[in-house]
């Protein structure tokens, strides 16, 4: 049933997909990207992921309102047509090799219902979750595996996020010349 | 097959960063990209039958260890969601000097228009 | 911005900053966390800054507090983890937990979870705000034949 539902979905992603980078107006692109986001946002929900489906919903909505923002305004013509011709037909046949890989190579994988990091006993997912109550005193798992277990990956992702927003604020600087006279 | 799924929005996403000539085209394949990554991480995870990795007063141990989902790839998506986010406002504040540079978004006419 | 867009705003910012502030403050009860809580505060001010204008959103934070926010926000995530170092012994140590342990299910529970969330969420909220102000006052414009980026903000002092 959740794997129906979740198929569907992701159709209905690569459809948008397709949309998003196939369309000529740029408008219609940015939009469509905000269907792809809202419908995994409901990918995420129907999988037992609340947490991610949150952030994921909000920080799309984010996106969705800098691109529009920041490149509708300026350019609006279109532009025709792809790369040429022999360069766009490689790319297509490496990506047509790469999908036919990937076929025969996620067959491998257990399949979807059992999870694919925890298969033994003593994987870390199952020691987490026998013991995440009573060490940490959270009630979410997950935030305690983010801040407790895991926080020097947390920390990682703080400067990370921090070092990335001074960039983007250091490209975008306007120097304004002092008049000497 | 929900794998392979998620393996060809991403090369959809690939499809869109190499073979487009508009910036904002790129832009938006590298986010297709993303999202395909992290839906993928997180149906690794996924336990039939199961409930969220969330506690109540109500929940027994022993039956929320065998049904929970796995918490550590929502750990994972979690950061790597807000990193994207830095990525794509670093990537628009790039694409927005090019603009002030050339005056187009084309990318083949970037590599005319020198000096 | 109409009229319509401007009154919903006025009624609506104060709900939704509460929402950003509960989400963060109960990260480690029900889902949300420091992440989502963050962006939730800084889409407020992103949605004054489009209903009335940056002015109106420069007015209740400044583009200097919110930078200062931002260092603040990581200084305090990074003060925690080396406390953990200077009392506990190993970095990162929840050691609010490990000495005063409280009960479990409550707000004032989880030792050092719901110090790091706050700390993270001034952190994302302040540096998203500083991105979009930057992205709303920069404008490509042809000055003299040549493209230039300028900001279109006032200038405080007229020489």
């Amino acid at each position: 049933m959740v794997e129906l539902l979740v198929g569907v979905f992701l159709l209905f992603m690569i459809i948008g997909a397709l949309i998003a980078l196939e369309t000529t107006d740029l408008l219609s692109a940015v939009i469509s990207m905000g269907a792809v986001g809202a419908a995994l946002s409901i990918c995420f929900l129907l999988v037992g992921a609340p947490d991610i489906a949150i952030t994921q919903m909000v920080v799309e909505v984010l996106s969705l309102v800098i691109l529009i923002r920041a490149t509708i305004r300026r350019d609006l013509t279109t532009i025709e047509g792809d790369r040429d011709f022999f360069g766009l037909m490689a790319t297509l046949a490496m990506i047509c090799g790469l999908l036919i890989f990937g076929f025969s190579a996620f067959l491998r994988l257990p399949p979807f219902g059992s999870p694919a990091m925890s298969q033994s006993f003593q994987a870390p997912a199952r020691q987490y979750l026998n013991c995440g109550l009573k060490e940490t005193g959270a009630a979410n798992i997950v935030a305690a595996v983010i801040l407790d277990y895991r926080g020097y990956d947390t920390l990682g992702e703080a400067t990370v996020l921090f070092t990335s927003i001074l960039g983007a604020l250091a490209i975008l600087r306007v120097y304004s010349r002092k008049k000497k006279q | 097959m929900i794998y392979a799924m998620c393996f060809l929005l991403f090369l959809i996403g690939l499809y869109g960063a190499t073979c487009k000539k508009n910036i904002v085209k790129i832009i938006l394949g590298l986010v297709i990209m993303e999202y395909a990554v992290n839906l993928f991480l997180i149906l690794l995870g996924w336990r039939t039958n199961g409930q969220a990795p969330i506690m109540s007063q109500q929940t027994d141990l022993p039956a929320f260890t065998a049904t929970a989902v796995d918490p550590i790839p929502q750990a994972l998506v979690l950061t790597s969601i807000v990193i994207g986010l830095g990525i794509l406002s670093l990537m628009v504040a790039i694409a927005i000097r090019l603009y002030e540079r050339y005056g187009t978004f084309d990318i083949t006419e970037m590599r005319r228009l020198k000096g | 911005m109409s009229l319509v867009v401007q009154t919903v705003t006025r009624w609506l910012k104060g709900f939704i900053f509460l929402y950003g502030v509960y989400v963060i403050l109960y990260g480690h009860l029900s889902p949300g966390g420091g992440f989502a809580g963050g962006v939730i505060v800084a889409s407020t001010f992103i949605l004054l800054t489009l209903s009335f204008g940056r002015e109106r959103a420069l007015g209740k934070l400044g583009k200097l507090m919110a930078s200062e926010l931002d260092s603040f926000g990581a200084l305090l995530f990074l003060l925690i983890a080396v406390l953990g170092t200077a009392i506990g012994g190993t970095f990162f140590l929840n050691f609010i937990e490990k000495n005063w342990p409280t009960g479990n299910f409550h707000l004032f529970s989880a030792g050092i979870i719901p110090l790091c969330n706050i700390a993270i969420g001034i952190k994302v909220a302040a540096s998203l705000f500083m991105i979009f102000i930057i992205l709303a006052v920069i404008r490509v414009q042809e000055v003299r034949g040549k493209r230039k980026l300028i900001t279109t903000e006032k200038r405080r002092k007229e020489r």
